[in-house]
C-alpha cells in the first residue's frame, strides 16, 4: 500500500496527461479516418478501426499497470537477458514471420499480429543504458563506441533482414542520445551536411555539384592563405589547406556516390520513392500518389480546418494508409493549420518534458533510457509528420500513441512508462 | 559532463516543430491550390441528359423520336480481366481494338469512366449484359439515340452527332462538354437549343474507387434536367413519303409549300438515305460512305442546289414587265425564231396570256430587250444599266438571290447577277440587253434554288406576297408559329397583275404545254412547265404549279435533274403529289406507273450497313 501511494505521488502526472492527450485524440482521429456519413456509424464498433483501437488503449492500461507493479530494478537487471531474447525473436522472425507487402516482420499466434520490431526499440534503448549505465564505463573509448554500435546495430540488421527500411532508420535515434552522452559533435554535422549534400545531389546532376565545390574549395583555400598571420607557420598553412582539399575531395565523392547509389544501387521503387521527394510530379500516380494526396488533404482544411468527422480526402480512401502512416492529414483536413500547430506544439513540449525528465536523473542508466525515449519519439515525429507534408520521403513508420494499431501503440506506451516508472523511482535508484 | 548538450537536444525538437508549422502555413494558409485539388478529388459530376425533343408531322404523325441504346463504360483501375480472348469474343471486338480502347481510357482518367462500346443497341447489350458480372470495371449507362421510323424526310430533319472540337471551341456560352450530342444538320440544328432541353447536373461525392458517398454539400449546386420542347412540323408525312417514292431513281427536288401560310408540306431531295443510318453506333462509317456516294445523298438539294430556272422564269417576267410598264396583257409579239431564240410550234404571234400558254421564247427575248432598253438614256449601254437595275429589284423582290428565312441552316441564296458582275466580265457599260440576253428565259448567270422555286409559285398563288416557308407549326408548349413566320412579304409587283397570268398560268395546264398529264378533273389547276438547258448533259425538267386556282391550298415545284422536258417528268410528279395531297386519290393510275418506271440514274445503289 505504502509503496502504491508513494508511485501515486511521485509519478510525473504531466507527462501521464500528455499521454493521455495523444492516445484519446488519435482514438477520435482513427474513428474521423474512417468515418462514413452514410453508414451511421459509432465509435465504439469492434468492426472498425476505432473500435478496435479501443481495445488496444484499454489492453495497454493493463500494460501500463503491469510495469508500474514490476519492481524498477527489473529493467536494469534484465536488460540483457530481453536484449537477448529479443535478438533471438527477431532472427526468428526473418524466417518464420508472415509475409505482407514484401516484408516479413509480424508474427502470427492465433489471431494476434505482433511486429516484435516495434518492441526491439524499447530492449535496445534498456540495453544501451544498462551499458553505458556501468559506473566503469567510459565513453571515450574507442570499445565503448564499438560496443555501442554493436547494441544498436544488431537488432537494425535483423530488422534491415527482415525487409522493414522504416524501422530500421529509427535506430539511428540513438545517435542524438549518444551525442547527449559525449559523442563528437562533428558526426551530428557531418549527418547533417551528408544530408544536405543528399538532396542537393538529387536536385543537381554530380558534375554541377562538383564544380560548385571546386569553386568553394579555391575560395577556401585563397582564404586560408591571405588571413594567414605573420606567426602562422607554414606546416600549419599546409595542414589546413591539405584539410580544404580533403573536406573538397569527400564532399564531390559524396555527390557522386549518391547519384551512383540512387541511380545504380536502388531498386526502382525505392528510387522513385527518394525522387519524388524532390518532385512530387515525377510518378503523380505511383509513388508521388501519396505524398501528393497526403498534402491535398492537409491542405484543404486551411485555417480552421473543415471540422471534426467533415473531412473528404481521408476518409474517402484518397490518402493512402489513412489511419496509421498518414493519420496526421486526418487532423490537418479536419482541423487545419491551428489544430495541427496544436499537435504539433503539444508533441514538441512533450518532448522537452521527457528531455527535463531524463536530465533530472541522478543515475545514468535512467538518464540514458530517458534520453532514447525522448530521441525515439522525436524520430517517429519528424518522420511521420515530415512525409505528410513532403518533407521527408515516405518511410512507413507511425506517429506515436496517435496512429491505429496494437503493435505500435503498446511498444511506445511500453517505452514511455518504463521510464516513468524508473523517474518515479528516481530517488531510490541514485542509492543504488 | 555535457550537461549543456541538453539544451541542444532541445533546440533540435524545437526547430522541427518550427519547420512543421512553418511549412504548414505554407500549404494550408497561403496556398490555396489544395483546396481545388481536394474539391476535384471527390466531386463527381453527374450529368442528367434530357430527353431530346420527339418531331412530329402536320397530322401528329412522329417523325423523330428517341431509341435507348446503352454505352458500356470502363473505369481501367477497377478492370480485372482473366483471359482477354474470351472478353473480345464476347464483345465482338478485336484484340487491338481492346487494347486501344484501354489504353485511350487509361490515358483520360484510371479512375474516371470512359465509354468503352458506345451506343450498344437494345438487342446487342442484351448478348452482352450477362458477361458484365465477370468483368468488374465495366458498367452499363442509359442514354438515347434518334430513330426514325419512316425512314422519310432526311436532308430536312438532319442528324445529331457528338460536337466537335471547332464548335466546342467557338461556343459562347460554354454549355457543351466534349462527348455532347449537338444537331449538325437539318432542323436538328436549327431548333437545337429548344430540341435538346436543359441538362441538368447532380455533384456526388466519390472515394477514390468512384463509389459515390452522398450529394456535395447537401446538393446546393445541384440543377435538374429540362427534357427537349417537341416540334411540330408543317411536313405531311404522306404527302412527303409519296414525294420520295416518285423521286427514287431521279436526280432533284419537290418542294411543296402551303401559300396561305408559308408552311412547306414536303420537302424531298433525291436521292437521299435512311436516316437510321446515321443515328447508331455507325455513324462514322455510314457518313463516309455518304459522303463518298457520287450522288451526293447528303446534299440537301431543295436548299442547296442552284441551277436556272428555265421557263418557269418567264412567270415573273410576264409579271415585271407589266409592273415595268413594259407588257400589258394585249401585247403581242410574233414567233419570230430569227431572232435567236428556239421555239416549239404554237399559233403565232401571241399576247401576254398565249406566251406563257405556249411558253413562246421570241416573246420574252422581245419583252426582255424592252424591260432592260427603255430608251431613256441615248447610250444603249448606260440605258441597259438602267433598266436591269430596275429589273433586278423586281426580280429579287420575289426572294431570289436571297435567303428565304427558311428553318434550315445552309440554305443557299441562288445568284441575280448583279450589274457589278456584269461590269467585271464586260467593263462599265461595257453591257447591253444583247449581251444577258439568255435572262430572258431564265438561263443564263441566273440561279435559282427549288425552294425559291415552289415559293415562286406560292407568291403567285396568293397575288403577290409570300410568307418565309418554314416547317415549324409550333414547339412545345408555344402554340404559336414564330413571330418571323407570321409576316407577309410583298413582291414588289402590282396584285393587279396577277389574274392574267394565273389564267395562263391555268391555260398551260389545261390546254398548254403541260396539258399532256396534268390536268385533274374538277379542279383548276395552274402550272409552268421549263426545260432547263444542261451543257453538261440532258436538260433539266422542272414545273411549277398550284392548285386550287381559286383558293390555293398546295404550291409544288419540281425539279429533276437530266429528265429532259418539263412536261414530260417534272409535271407529271407535281401533279401526282397535288392530287394526292388535296384528293387523297390517284385518278390516273397509268401515270403513277410511268413516273415510278422512270430511271435517271441507272446505278447498282450501294449497300449500306445498318
Amino acid at each position: 500500500m505504502r509503496q502504491d501511494d508513494n508511485l501515486s505521488k511521485s509519478i510525473d502526472w504531466l507527462t501521464v496527461g500528455f499521454y493521455a492527450f495523444f492516445v484519446v485524440a488519435g482514438w477520435l482521429n482513427v474513428f474521423a479516418a474512417v468515418y462514413d456519413a452514410e453508414a451511421h456509424q459509432n465509435i465504439f464498433d469492434f468492426s472498425l478501426n476505432s473500435g478496435k483501437q479501443l481495445v488496444w488503449i484499454g489492453t495497454s492500461a493493463v500494460l501500463i499497470i503491469l510495469i508500474l507493479v514490476i519492481d524498477y530494478k527489473f529493467y536494469n537487471t534484465f536488460a540483457y537477458i530481453m536484449y537477448g531474447f529479443m535478438i533471438l525473436l527477431l532472427i526468428a522472425t526473418i524466417f518464420l514471420g508472415t509475409e505482407a507487402k514484401g516484408s516479413r516482420s509480424w508474427f502470427e499466434i492465433g489471431s494476434l499480429r505482433i511486429q516484435p520490431a516495434e518492441f526491439a526499440k524499447f530492449i535496445t534503448a534498456l540495453a544501451l543504458a544498462t551499458y553505458l549505465g556501468k559506473i566503469n564505463i567510459k565513453f571515450e573509448k574507442l570499445q565503448t563506441k564499438l560496443v555501442c554500435a554493436l547494441i544498436i546495430g544488431l537488432p537494425a540488421i535483423c530488422i534491415l533482414l527482415q525487409n522493414e527500411t522504416g524501422s530500421v532508420l529509427v535506430f539511428s535515434a540513438f545517435i542524438l542520445v549518444l551525442y547527449r552522452e559525449g559523442l563528437s559533435p562533428i558526426i551530428l554535422i557531418l549527418g547533417f551536411v551528408g544530408v544536405i549534400l543528399f538532396i542537393l545531389a538529387l536536385i543537381f546532376p554530380p558534375n554541377v555539384i562538383a564544380q560548385v565545390i571546386v569553386g568553394l574549395g579555391i575560395l577556401a583555400l585563397i582564404y586560408v592563405i591571405t588571413s594567414r598571420k605573420k606567426s602562422t607557420k607554414v606546416r600549419t598553412l599546409v595542414i589546413r589547406s591539405c584539410f580544404v582539399l580533403v573536406g573538397c575531395i569527400v564532399c564531390i565523392a559524396t555527390a557522386f556516390s549518391v547519384d551512383f547509389f540512387v541511380n545504380k544501387v536502388l531498386q526502382d521503387h525505392q528510387r522513385k520513392r527518394i525522387l519524388v521527394l524532390v518532385n512530387p510530379d515525377i510518378d503523380p500516380l505511383g509513388a508521388g500518389y501519396n505524398v501528393t494526396q497526403s498534402k491535398i488533404a492537409i491542405g484543404s482544411g486551411e485555417f480552421l480546418g473543415k471540422g471534426f468527422l467533415e473531412g473528404t480526402q481521408t476518409k474517402f480512401d484518397f490518402v493512402p494508409e489513412q489511419s496509421t502512416d498518414f493519420i496526421f492529414c486526418t487532423i490537418g483536413e479536419e482541423h487545419g493549420w491551428l489544430g495541427s500547430t496544436i499537435l504539433i506544439v503539444m508533441y514538441v513540449l512533450f518532448m522537452m518534458r521527457l528531455v527535463y525528465l531524463a536530465e533530472r536523473q541522478k543515475d545514468k542508466f535512467a538518464r540514458i533510457y530517458g534520453y532514447s525515449v525522448a530521441c525515439i519519439i522525436f524520430f517517429h515525429f519528424m518522420v511521420n509528420i515530415g512525409m505528410t507534408i513532403g518533407i521527408f520521403p515516405v518511410i512507413g513508420i507511425p506517429l506515436p500513441f496517435f496512429s491505429y494499431g496494437g503493435s505500435s501503440l503498446w511498444s511506445f506506451t511500453i517505452l514511455l512508462f518504463i521510464f516513468l516508472k524508473l523517474d518515479a523511482h528516481r530517488r531510490q535508484l541514485l542509492s543504488h | 559532463m555535457f550537461r549543456d548538450r541538453k539544451n541542444i537536444v532541445q533546440l533540435i525538437f524545437i526547430l522541427t516543430g518550427a519547420v512543421f508549422i512553418v511549412r504548414l502555413f505554407f500549404i494550408q494558409v497561403l496556398d490555396s491550390r489544395y483546396k481545388f485539388e481536394a474539391q476535384n478529388n471527390v466531386m463527381r459530376r453527374i450529368i442528367e441528359y434530357p430527353y431530346r425533343g420527339l418531331i412530329y408531322d402536320r397530322k401528329g404523325k412522329i417523325l423523330v423520336f428517341n431509341t435507348p441504346v446503352f454505352d458500356l463504360m470502363v473505369v481501367p483501375k477497377e478492370v480485372q480481366i482473366k483471359d482477354t480472348a474470351t472478353f473480345c469474343k464476347r464483345f465482338g471486338i478485336t484484340k487491338e481494338e481492346f487494347v486501344k480502347k484501354i489504353k485511350e481510357a487509361r490515358e483520360y482518367s484510371t479512375v474516371k469512366p470512359t465509354a468503352f462500346l458506345k451506343q450498344l443497341s437494345i438487342a446487342d447489350f442484351a448478348k452482352v449484359q450477362d458477361f458484365l458480372i465477370d468483368y468488374p470495371g465495366f458498367y452499363p449507362q442509359a442514354r438515347t439515340i434518334r430513330s426514325y421510323p419512316h425512314k422519310s424526310l432526311a436532308n430536312a430533319l438532319g442528324y445529331i452527332g457528338e460536337i466537335s472540337k471547332k464548335q466546342l471551341e467557338k461556343q459562347e456560352n460554354k454549355y457543351y462538354l466534349q462527348g455532347d450530342y449537338i444537331g449538325i444538320s437539318g432542323l436538328e440544328a436549327n431548333y437545337e437549343e429548344l430540341l435538346r432541353g436543359q441538362r441538368g447536373v447532380k455533384y456526388m461525392m466519390v472515394n477514390v474507387r468512384g463509389v459515390e458517398k452522398g450529394s456535395f454539400r447537401d446538393g446546393i449546386y445541384d440543377t435538374i434536367s429540362v427534357p427537349g420542347e417537341n416540334l411540330y412540323t408543317s411536313i405531311d408525312l404522306e404527302l412527303q413519303q409519296y414525294g420520295e417514292k416518285l423521286m427514287e431513281n431521279k436526280i432533284g427536288s419537290v418542294v411543296a409549300i402551303e401559300p396561305g401560310t408559308g408552311e412547306i408540306l414536303a420537302f424531298v431531295s433525291s436521292p437521299s438515305y435512311d436516316p437510321n443510318i446515321l443515328a447508331g453506333r455507325h455513324f462514322s462509317e455510314n457518313y463516309r460512305k455518304l459522303e463518298k456516294d457520287s450522288l451526293k445523298p447528303l446534299f440537301n438539294r431543295p436548299l442547296m442546289a442552284m441551277y436556272p430556272p428555265g421557263s418557269i422564269f418567264k412567270i415573273v417576267q410576264a409579271l415585271v414587265g407589266q409592273q415595268m410598264g413594259i407588257l400589258t396583257p394585249h401585247t403581242t409579239f410574233a414567233c419570230n425564231r430569227s431572232w435567236g431564240p428556239n421555239c416549239h410550234n404554237h399559233p403565232s404571234p401571241q399576247n401576254l396570256l398565249g406566251s406563257i400558254q405556249w411558253s413562246c421564247n421570241p416573246y420574252y427575248y422581245m419583252a426582255f430587250r424592252n424591260m432592260i432598253q427603255q430608251g431613256k438614256n441615248d447610250n444603249k449601254f448606260k440605258d441597259s444599266r438602267i433598266g436591269y437595275i430596275q429589273w433586278r429589284d423586281l426580280i429579287m423582290s420575289y426572294g431570289f438571290g436571297q435567303k428565304l428565312g427558311v428553318d434550315l441552316p445552309n440554305m443557299k441564296a441562288g445568284y441575280i447577277p448583279s450589274p457589278e458582275f456584269y461590269d467585271k466580265w464586260y467593263g462599265y457599260n461595257g453591257w447591253k440587253h444583247s449581251t444577258i440576253r439568255s435572262l430572258d428565259i431564265g438561263q443564263g448567270e441566273v440561279m435559282i434554288v427549288p425552294i425559291q422555286m415552289a415559293n415562286m409559285a406560292a407568291t403567285i398563288a396568293n397575288q403577290g406576297f409570300y410568307y418565309a416557308p418554314h416547317f415549324i407549326k409550333h414547339i412545345g408548349k408555344n402554340n404559336e408559329v414564330p413571330e418571323q413566320y407570321k409576316e407577309k412579304h410583298y413582291a414588289k409587283v402590282d396584285k393587279k397583275y396577277y389574274p392574267v397570268i394565273i389564267d395562263a398560268m391555268e391555260m398551260v395546264v389545261s390546254g398548254g404545254t403541260a396539258s399532256i398529264f396534268n390536268r385533274i378533273d374538277g379542279m383548276k389547276v395552274c402550272g409552268k412547265t421549263g426545260t432547263v438547258e444542261n451543257p453538261h448533259g440532258k436538260d433539266h425538267s422542272v414545273y411549277i404549279t398550284f392548285a386550287p386556282k381559286e383558293d390555293p391550298k398546295i404550291a409544288i415545284a419540281v425539279f429533276v435533274e437530266n429528265a429532259g422536258f418539263g412536261a414530260m417528268t417534272a409535271a407529271p410528279i407535281a401533279r401526282l403529289m397535288m392530287e394526292k395531297y388535296l384528293n387523297d386519290t390517284i385518278t390516273k393510275p397509268h401515270i403513277e406507273k410511268y413516273i415510278l418506271e422512270k430511271d435517271f440514274i441507272h446505278r447498282n445503289k450501294t449497300a449500306l450497313k445498318k
